[in-house]
């Protein structure tokens, strides 16, 4: 197990040092930094000013060497400029003095994860308030998408091509087929809008970054939570049909239990493991329902820094929310491989 | 002129979609009557979700090709009719021209354009784009899925790595990285291109050719026609202008404009190339689990025995045998992809700002969606009803070839 957990840590490291070093090849081709050097320095500069902005602030370095720097295993660059010294550890231009205390090498292992050229502060700053309040969204769809999934793949599961059945597999088959912007789009609609005059939730979330409140922050929450729910729904309905089809069921069955009893003693413990994984691969997708939402209901949280950074070049910031959301995928995927280990008797003891 | 009431809006866009009406009782009538002869396709007929699913599927495919000769929108989906900005649906036009349909059925946007003549050209950029991009996504997934999971090994460990590093990747970064106008002009993405759509010749390449290798008589002719028409194909595709990659860095001649098939817009070439790119790495993950259950089964062993090459294995031996699953993913797949070009739309990534395709729409419409509810919601229900449609279908397909 140990052994088994040190090789997916590997793997996991390798896979984010490729997907940073894509990111970082991306962003810093050329006509990326020229658009970045336009709209941080002048929107009408020269192709020479354009160059000379590049090469004093030390993006025009060879690509590898760059990627070192931002990682913190290669010195970050000093260069004398005009207005003094510059350099990827010192903040703005200084005079010699300031600039011989700096430290030689500021990257993410050192726990520098550069600066965001969009909010004109340290990535540090911005990112982790951001994840935070992404945090609080995800916490709540859990809390929402979870319980209602499960419930509604145990009650269709239970009784296979009853009524109830058909109705809900209806309703998650609907679900699926719902992609955020829609849903959001409709919610916004039906229960926010003037013209149809309900207005029993608020249309944006922006007021929930600070103190959310069932009327500000339902909607948001229920819009990512509906299209990752029929999916878990349908996974635990699936999984829920094959063990009642089990010898040990009708078994227990005959013996005269009564069906109450066999659902919920018998057959729920079983029936959990496959939806288990199946939520924990889900997280990948909230992030990607997390971004349309945010955007949708302007809620400033990880998923809108993903969409400003990205639209304005910000690099550095960029390749910080790639690392997060990269690592939370594959600490999911890791923490999903092993909970399989461990709910599943089967595996554990083969 | 007065305004339509609601019942009247509903009839007269009914009429509007006749040829779509005509048309579906004619594939179903036909489906009906030789359903017995038509294998798994005339079994979905047998499925009330099945029927349900396919019916709305084709109901927008039929709605994209009539829309795209000029059969169903009343209206230019570009143009702007002054006067009808934001108006409700059924609002008549201030002075409609000779021939000019007299009415917005579902309203004006906020561009004064008109919202159903949007909503059905839309349909024809996912019916153009979606299935094909899918297509691709199972060329290129299938043609490595299959080494994959057939030989394991390094092989394997390489290419699972490829396909979760993408996998791993928000996709949502992946087009703001990829679909930039600065990342198209470092072209970027023809290079993509280039190396994606080599797949579905190298496929065919080999599978007529392992199919037909005994017999060189048929197979060479067979080969050079048909791989001749796919590279010309490729090469078509490919170029732009009688270029291949043409940026100040670096400019790769192609084929000169006369022999040059066609030509795709930049933006949906960008936008096709990162679906394929998105989808593919799962598809890959499926067709390797497929062929690794299926080369333990008995008719592999027994093809190993006679002799045959591995690649006719793979493709003639295991591939069929692995179709229930992937047809069945192909629905679901291309749900998926309308899903995603919704997505690139919504976030205004790839196809230019006026096009109408469901993604634009939406978001251009829920700008004002506090006052005004008309420009938005008929292209997210049509939206919604196609992906419906196809998860019924791949539902019912499911069901009965499940029962074989």
């Amino acid at each position: 197990m140990g052994l088994f957990i040190l090789r997916r840590t590997g793997v996991m490291i390798l896979t984010a040092l490729c997907l940073t070093f894509i990111v970082f090849f991306m962003t810093n081709l050329y006509p990326n930094l020229e658009k970045l050097a336009k709209t941080q320095g002048d929107m009408r500069m020269s192709d020479e000013a354009v160059a000379s902005w590049l090469e004093s602030r030390g993006y025009m370095e060879p690509l590898a060497l760059k990627y070192g720097q931002w990682l913190g295993v290669a010195p970050g660059w000093v260069k004398d400029t005009r207005d003094g010294i510059r350099g990827r550890c010192i903040k703005g231009a200084v005079t010699p003095e300031i600039a011989a205390e700096a430290q030689r090498f500021c990257g993410i292992l050192q726990g520098d994860w550069g600066y965001s050229t969009v909010s004109k502060t340290d990535v540090n700053n911005v990112i982790w308030k951001r994840l935070g309040l992404t945090g609080k969204l995800m916490f709540w769809v859990l809390v929402l998408m979870v319980p209602t999934a499960l419930i509604v793949g145990i009650l269709a599961g239970m009784r296979e091509g009853s009524a109830t059945d058909r109705s809900l597999s209806t309703v998650s088959i609907l679900t699926t087929a719902t992609p955020e912007y829609v849903s959001g789009v409709i919610f916004i609609a039906v229960f926010a809008s003037q013209a149809v005059g309900l207005r029993w939730f608020s249309g944006t979330a922006n007021a929930a970054m600070e103190d959310a409140t069932f009327r500000n922050f339902f909607l948001p929450v229920l819009t990512i939570s509906l299209y990752g729910m029929g999916y878990i729904a349908r996974m635990t309905r699936a999984s829920m049909t094959e063990v009642m089809a089990a010898q040990y069921i009708r078994t227990a069955r005959l013996k005269g239990v009564s069906f109450a009893n066999v659902v919920l003693k018998h057959a729920l413990r079983n029936a959990l493991i496959a939806p288990f994984t199946v939520i924990m691969l889900q997280f990948p997708w909230l992030l990607n329902g997390v971004v349309i939402v945010e955007t949708l209901f302007s809620y400033k949280g990880f998923g809108s820094l993903l969409v400003d950074s990205a639209g304005n070049n910000d690099i550095e910031m960029l390749l910080a929310v790639s690392v997060v959301s990269v690592v939370v995928v594959l600490v999911t995927q890791l923490i999903s491989d092993i909970g399989y280990v461990f709910l599943n008797p089967r595996i554990r003891i083969s | 002129m007065e305004p339509l009431t609601w019942g009247e809006i509903i009839a007269r866009i009914l009429v509007q979609f006749t040829p779509v009406w005509i048309a579906l009782v004619v594939l179903f009538t036909a489906s009906f009557m030789f359903k017995r002869r038509l294998g798994l396709y005339g079994k979905l007929f047998d499925s009330p979700v099945g029927m349900i699913g396919f019916g709305l599927v084709m109901f927008w495919v039929f709605t994209g090709i009539f829309g795209q000769m000029d059969l169903i929108g009343t209206h230019d989906p570009l143009s702007q009719l002054s006067g009808m900005k934001n108006k409700a649906p059924g609002t008549p036009l201030p002075n409609p021209g000779e021939g000019a349909y007299p009415y917005y059925l579902l309203g004006g946007d906020n561009l004064a354009r008109d919202v159903f003549s949007r909503m059905i050209d839309g349909a024809w950029v996912v019916v153009q784009i979606a299935p094909l991009a899918t297509l691709f996504a199972f060329m290129v997934g299938i043609t490595l899925g299959l080494p994959a999971g057939y030989f394991g090994g390094r092989l394997d460990t390489l290419l699972s790595f490829l396909a979760n590093l993408i996998l791993a990747f928000p996709v949502i970064l992946l087009f703001y990285l990829l679909v930039t106008p600065e990342i198209v002009a470092t072209g970027v993405p023809n290079f993509m291109a280039m190396v994606l759509f080599i797949f579905p010749i190298v496929f065919v390449a080999v599978l007529l050719n392992s199919r037909y290798h005994t017999q060189p008589k048929l197979r060479t002719p067979l080969l050079v026609v048909v791989l001749g028409a796919m590279i010309w194909i490729y090469l078509s595709v490919i170029s732009t202008n009688g270029w291949l990659v043409n940026t100040p860095g670096l400019q790769i001649p192609a084929l000169p404009g006369a022999v040059d098939l066609f030509d795709i817009p930049g933006g949906i070439l960008v936008v096709f190339v990162s679906v394929v790119f998105v989808n593919s790495p799962t598809v890959f993950r499926i067709v390797r689990g497929l062929t690794m259950d299926i080369k333990t089964r008995d008719y592999v062993a027994a093809a190993q025995t006679r002799g045959e090459g591995t690649w006719y294995i793979m493709l003639w031996e295991i591939l069929p045998n692995a179709r229930g699953p992937l047809i069945v993913d192909f629905c679901l797949r291309i749900g998926y992809t309308t899903i995603l070009l919704g997505t690139l739309g919504f976030f205004g990534l790839g196809l230019p700002p006026e096009s109408p395709d469901w993604g634009s729409t939406i978001n251009e419409g829920r700008k004002l969606l506090s006052i005004y509810l008309h420009p938005a919601l008929p292209p997210a229900l049509a939206l919604l009803s196609l992906v419906l449609g196809l998860n019924l279908l791949a539902d019912g397909l499911r069901e009965e070839s499940l029962k074989d």
